[in-house]
C-alpha cells in the first residue's frame, strides 16, 4: 500500500516554490497575479504612535492587575467572615450557598483580571510586528539516515544477536513469558462467577418484608393500584453485604383484578392477584420504578424498557431483552406474604451462561 | 565600551537572575535550549486558543484533584452520616459518600474546589472535542502530524474514562446508576463477561471494592498515561511548529506570527488565568453533581432522568435504542441487544480517527503539509467530518431521549424511532448537503477571484440596463483565495493492455481509483481559476 505507485502529477505543485524571501514584499507580479505578494507592511496601532494612548494602555493593564489583588484580599476576608452554613438568594439562580458564590466570585476576578491585563498589556503594548521562522523538514537527509543506518547494522552485528540463533529465541521466549506473572497476580480480583448470578436470598418461607415501614406484608395491606417495594425478611440496611443482597433481591409488588392476568403462569404464581416482579431491569440492571396503574405497564427510568405487570412481565417497549423474573409467592398461616422459593431465573442483565 | 570593561562587569557583578542562568546552564543546557525556544514563532488565529483550552483545564483539574484527595475516603464502608446537611442525618451511606458530603458542606471552599474540578473536566473534554474538530477540519492531521493527532484522540478516550470513573467516586444515586450500567454491559461480553465483572468489581455488584479501585485508576493510573501523553503532544507541537492558514507571506515552508518571548508568553499565559477565572466564576454561580440531593447509592433506588456527563451521551444513546435481541442457544445467552451497542461505541471513536491514514493513502500525498486548509476546499473530507458529527449528535439524542420527551412533549417512542433510523440516514443526508455547500462557497470563490467583489455600486448605463460594480481584489486576496492545492483524480489507466489482455489490477489499486475520483473528480471539487482565465477576462474591460 505504499504511495509510490502514484504519479507525481497527481499532485499539485509545491507551495511557495520560489518565494525564499519570506517577508520581503514584492511588487505585483505581471505574470502572475495570483502570486503570493509577501508579508504585507507592519500598520502601526495608536499606542505605537501616541505615547498618550500607550500610557493610558498602560494604566488599563495596571488597574486590572490592581483589580486582581483586591480581589485576592476579598477572597480571603470571604473565607473568614461568611459563614459556610449561610444561604442567600441571588436572581436569577434562587438560594445557594453564600461562602461558595463569595469564594468563587472573588478568586475567578482574581484570575479573570490577570489574565485580561496579561492580554491586554500583549495585544497594546508589546510588538505586534510579525515575524517569519523557517520551517525544516523533519525528515533526516539520506547521509544521516545511511550514517544512522550503517550504525544500526553496526550494532546488531557486534551483538552478534543473528548469528546466535540460541540466544535469541530463548531470550525472545522469556520475555514472552515473564508478563503472565503479572495476569496471574490479577486473579485474586475477585471470586469466579459460578452461579452467584442465579441465586438470591429469596427461599422457600421468607416473608415479604415492606421497604419502607421495614414490616412483614399482609395481602391485606396491598391494595389494587398500588405499588409496594419488598425486600427479604432478615436483610437489614446495616448488614455488611445489604447492597450485594438488595441488588438481586429488590421486589416489587401490585396488586391487579386476577381478571386482568393474560399470563397463565402469572396468575399461578400469584396471590388473590397479588404479584411479585424483581425490581432490576433486565436490560443493565437499573431499579424499575415508575407504575402505571391503568395500564399495569412498569417502565425503567434510564433506558425506557417498559414492562407489562399483567402479561408476565413482558417487554413491550425498549431494549430490555427479556421478561422480569417473577416471584413464586403465597400466604402463610399468620396471613403474611412469604416466598415460595427462590426466582427460578437469574435476575438482572442478561449473561453468558444464563442460558 | 571597552572589552576589558565588559569582561569586568561579567566577571565581576553580573545580576543575579543571569548568575542563576549562568549556573542552570552549566548543568542542564538551557542556553541552548533557549537559543532556538525563546522568541519561536507562534502564528495567530482564534481557532488555535481551542487546544489552550483544554490543556489549562488539564492543569486546573490537576490541581483542584489533589486538593480533594486530601479530604476525599475511598471506601466503600457503610457509615451514619452526621454532618451539617440535615435531611440526609441518621442515613447510611458509605464513607466516599460521606466525604464528599463532608466536602462539600464542612470544608470551606470545598465546594467551590470540587466544582471547579468537574466543571473544568467538562471543558476539558468539550475543549478537545472542538480541538479535534478544528485540526480534522482544517486538514491540520497530514503529514508530518499524524501521530499527534492519534496522541490528541488517546487523549480524548482516556479523557472520557477518567471523568466517568471521577463522576462515579462519590458513590451517589445517579453514578451509581452508571456503574450498573456500566456492570450490564460488561456482563453481556460473550464468554467472559461474568468473569470481567467479578474480577472488576471484587464480586457480585456493588461488593466494596469499586470505590477504591476507581480511586487509583481515576487518579493515578489514567491521569499518569495521560500527562505522558500531553507532554509528547506539546513536545511535538513545539517540534514540527505551528501550522497556519495561507495569506500573503505565508508558505509552507515558513511560520508567521509572534515570538514566544513575550506575546505569546503573555498572551498564553494570561489565557490561562482566563480559563481559570471563567471556570472559577461558573463554579460560583453553577451548581454541578448536587450530590446532596440525590443521596447515597442504593442499587434499588433510582431518580427520573438520569443522565450520564454529556461526553458519555453518545454511548447512552448507543444502549437506548438498540432493541433488545438475545439470542439463547445451547444453554448460553448472546446479549446482542447490550454487547452491539459496546462494540459500536469504541468504532464510532474509531472512525474519525483512522480517516488520516485513509486519506493520505487515497491522496498518497507524502510530502508535509503545514498551510492549513479551509474547509470548503476539502468537499469531501469536510462532508465526512460533518457527517461524523451529526451522527454522533444523533446518538446524543438517543441517549437524552426521555429529556427530550418532556422537555419538548413528544412521544419517547418516536424519538427513539427517529434515532434507530437517523442513525443510518442522518449521516449520509448531512454528507451530501455539507459537500454540495462546500462545492457552492469554492464557486463563489472562484467568482470573486474572477469577477471581483460584489461593492453595493448600482450603476445606470447609458442605455438604461443596472448593474452592480465589481472591484478587483488586491494580490493579497487573490492570493489568498488561489492558495490551496487541487489533487488530480488517481487513473488506473484502461483495464485491458495494448493487447486486449487483461491487466491484473488488485482490488486496493480499484478502490483506491474510485475513492480518489470520489474525492477529487469534476463533481467532487470546483477547479480553481487559473492565470489565463483571471487574464482574460480582466482584459475584456467594460464586462462584469
Amino acid at each position: 500500500m505504499s504511495s509510490q505507485d502514484i504519479p507525481e502529477e497527481n499532485l499539485p505543485a509545491e507551495h511557495g516554490a520560489g518565494h525564499d524571501e519570506h517577508g520581503a514584499v514584492t511588487v505585483a507580479d505581471e505574470k502572475n497575479p495570483f502570486a503570493d505578494p509577501g508579508l504585507p507592511p507592519h500598520e502601526h496601532r495608536v499606542q505605537d504612535i501616541d505615547e498618550r494612548a500607550a500610557r493610558r494602555s498602560e494604566r488599563v493593564v495596571a488597574m486590572l492587575f490592581t483589580v486582581s489583588m483586591l480581589a485576592t484580599v476579598g477572597f480571603i476576608a470571604s473565607y473568614v467572615a461568611i459563614p459556610h452554613d449561610k444561604a442567600i438568594y441571588v436572581f436569577p439562580i434562587g438560594h445557594i450557598n453564600a461562602l461558595n458564590f463569595a469564594l468563587g466570585l472573588t478568586l475567578g476576578l482574581a484570575l479573570f483580571a490577570i489574565g485580561a491585563g496579561a492580554v491586554h498589556w500583549a495585544r497594546t503594548l508589546m510588538s505586534d510586528v510579525e515575524i517569519a521562522d523557517e520551517r525544516h523538514p523533519v525528515e533526516a537527509s539520506p547521509e544521516v539516515k545511511a550514517k544512522v543506518m550503517d550504525d544500526f547494522r553496526q550494532g546488531a552485528k557486534e551483538s552478534a544477536l543473528g548469528r546466535r540463533k540460541l540466544i535469541r529465541n530463548t531470550m525472545f521466549g522469556a520475555m514472552a513469558l515473564f508478563p503472565l506473572s503479572g495476569v496471574m497476580l490479577l486473579r485474586d480480583l475477585g471470586p469466579l462467577p459460578g452461579t452467584k448470578l442465579r441465586h438470591t436470598l429469596w427461599s422457600k418461607g421468607k416473608l415479604l418484608v415492606n421497604m419502607n415501614t421495614n414490616e412483614p406484608l399482609r395481602a391485606s395491606d396491598v391494595s389494587v393500584g398500588s405499588l409496594t417495594f419488598a425486600k427479604p425478611e432478615g436483610l437489614e440496611e446495616k448488614d455488611e453485604d445489604f447492597q450485594t443482597q438488595i441488588a438481586k433481591s429488590a421486589l416489587m409488588i401490585v396488586r391487579l383484578q386476577p381478571d386482568n392476568i393474560k399470563d397463565k403462569r402469572e396468575l399461578e404464581w400469584s396471590h388473590e392477584g397479588i404479584v411479585a416482579f424483581s425490581k432490576i431491569c433486565t436490560h443493565v440492571g437499573c431499579p424499575i420504578s415508575l407504575y402505571e396503574q391503568q395500564t399495569h405497564h412498569v417502565l425503567c427510568p434510564c433506558h425506557q424498557s417498559t414492562f407489562d405487570l399483567s402479561d408476565g412481565a413482558r417487554v413491550i417497549f425498549g431494549p430490555a431483552g427479556h421478561a422480569l423474573p417473577q416471584l413464586r409467592i403465597g400466604v402463610n398461616d399468620e396471613g403474611y406474604l412469604e416466598a415460595l422459593g427462590d426466582f427460578e431465573e437469574p435476575v438482572g442483565p442478561a449473561f453468558w451462561e444464563r442460558g | 565600551m571597552s572589552t576589558n570593561d565588559t569582561t569586568a562587569t561579567r566577571r565581576g557583578k553580573a545580576p543575579a537572575g543571569e548568575r542563576v542562568a549562568d549556573w542552570a546552564d552549566g548543568r542542564l543546557g538551557i542556553y541552548s535550549l533557549a537559543k532556538t525556544n525563546m522568541r519561536k514563532i507562534f502564528p495567530d488565529h482564534w481557532s488555535f486558543m481551542l487546544g489552550e483550552v483544554c490543556l489549562y483545564s488539564f492543569i486546573i483539574i490537576i490541581l483542584t484533584g489533589v486538593y480533594l484527595t486530601l479530604f476525599f475516603h475511598p471506601s466503600m464502608n457503610e457509615v451514619e452520616y452526621h454532618g451539617s446537611y440535615i435531611p440526609l442525618q441518621g442515613q447510611m451511606m458509605s464513607e466516599a459518600f460521606n466525604s464528599t458530603m463532608h466536602i462539600s458542606f464542612d470544608v470551606r471552599g470545598g465546594l467551590l474546589i470540587r466544582q471547579i474540578h468537574h466543571w473544568a473536566a467538562l471543558i476539558f473534554l468539550a475543549g478537545m472535542f472542538v480541538h479535534m474538530m478544528r485540526v480534522f477540519f482544517t486538514g491540520a492531521f497530514r503529514k508530518p502530524r499524524e501521530v499527534n493527532w492519534l496522541f490528541g484522540f488517546l487523549l480524548l478516550v482516556l479523557g472520557m474514562f477518567t471523568g466517568f470513573t471521577g463522576y462515579s467516586l462519590p458513590d451517589d444515586l445517579l453514578s451509581g446508576t452508571g456503574v450498573r450500567f456500566m456492570e450490564g454491559a460488561i456482563l453481556s461480553v460473550p464468554i467472559v463477561g461474568t468473569y470481567l465483572s467479578m474480577f472488576l468489581f471484587g464480586g457480585e455488584f456493588p461488593g466494596g471494592d469499586f470505590v477504591a479501585r476507581f480511586y487509583s485508576i481515576h487518579i493515578l493510573l489514567l491521569p499518569g498515561i495521560m500527562l505522558g501523553l500531553l507532554v509528547g503532544h506539546l513536545i511535538l507541537v513545539f517540534y514540527h511548529k505551528h501550522t497556519q492558514f495561507a495569506g500573503p507571506g505565508r508558505t509552507n515552508n515558513n511560520v508567521v506570527g509572534m515570538p514566544l518571548l513575550p506575546v505569546y508568553m503573555a498572551k498564553a499565559g494570561g489565557f490561562f488565568f482566563l480559563v481559570f477565572g471563567v471556570i472559577a466564576a461558573i463554579a460560583a454561580i453553577a451548581s454541578i453533581n448536587p450530590i446532596w440531593t440525590m443521596g447515597p447509592y442504593r442499587p434499588d433506588m433510582v431518580s427520573t432522568g438520569a443522565q450520564p456527563d454529556w461526553y458519555m451521551g453518545f454511548s447512552e444513546g448507543l444502549i437506548r435504542v438498540m432493541p433488545g435481541w438475545e439470542i439463547n442457544l445451547w444453554g448460553h445467552t448472546l446479549v446482542l441487544g447490550v454487547f452491539i451497542p459496546l462494540v459500536i461505541f469504541p468504532l464510532v471513536l474509531v472512525a474519525i480517527a483512522v480517516y488520516p491514514f485513509v486519506e493520505a493513502w487515497v491522496t498518497g500525498d507524502r510530502r508535509e503539509h503545514h498551510i492549513l486548509d479551509r474547509p470548503r476546499n476539502a468537499p469531501t473530507r469536510t462532508a465526512f467530518g460533518a457527517a461524523w458529527v451529526s451522527w454522533y449528535f444523533v446518538l446524543m439524542i438517543g441517549g437524552g431521549n426521555d429529556l427530550w420527551a418532556t422537555h419538548f412533549h413528544l412521544s419517547i417512542n418516536s424519538i427513539t424511532w427517529f434515532v434507530r433510523v437517523g442513525f443510518f440516514v442522518v449521516p449520509v443526508l448531512v454528507f451530501l448537503a455539507t459537500k454540495r455547500m462546500c462545492l457552492g462557497l469554492q464557486r463563489r470563490d472562484r467568482d470573486k477571484v474572477l469577477h471581483g467583489r460584489e461593492s453595493g455600486i448600482i450603476k445606470r448605463l447609458p442605455h438604461g440596463e443596472f448593474i452592480e460594480v465589481h472591484e478587483p481584489l488586491s494580490q493579497d486576496a487573490l492570493h489568498t483565495l488561489t492558495a490551496h492545492e487541487q489533487y488530480k483524480p488517481l487513473e488506473i489507466g484502461p483495464t485491458t493492455d495494448d493487447n486486449g489482455v487483461e491487466r491484473k489490477l488488485k482490488g486496493s489499486q480499484k478502490l483506491r481509483a474510485k475513492l480518489s475520483e470520489a474525492y477529487f473528480g469534476d463533481e467532487s471539487q470546483i477547479s480553481k481559476p487559473t492565470v489565463e482565465e483571471y487574464k482574460e477576462i480582466t482584459s475584456g474591460h467594460g464586462h462584469h
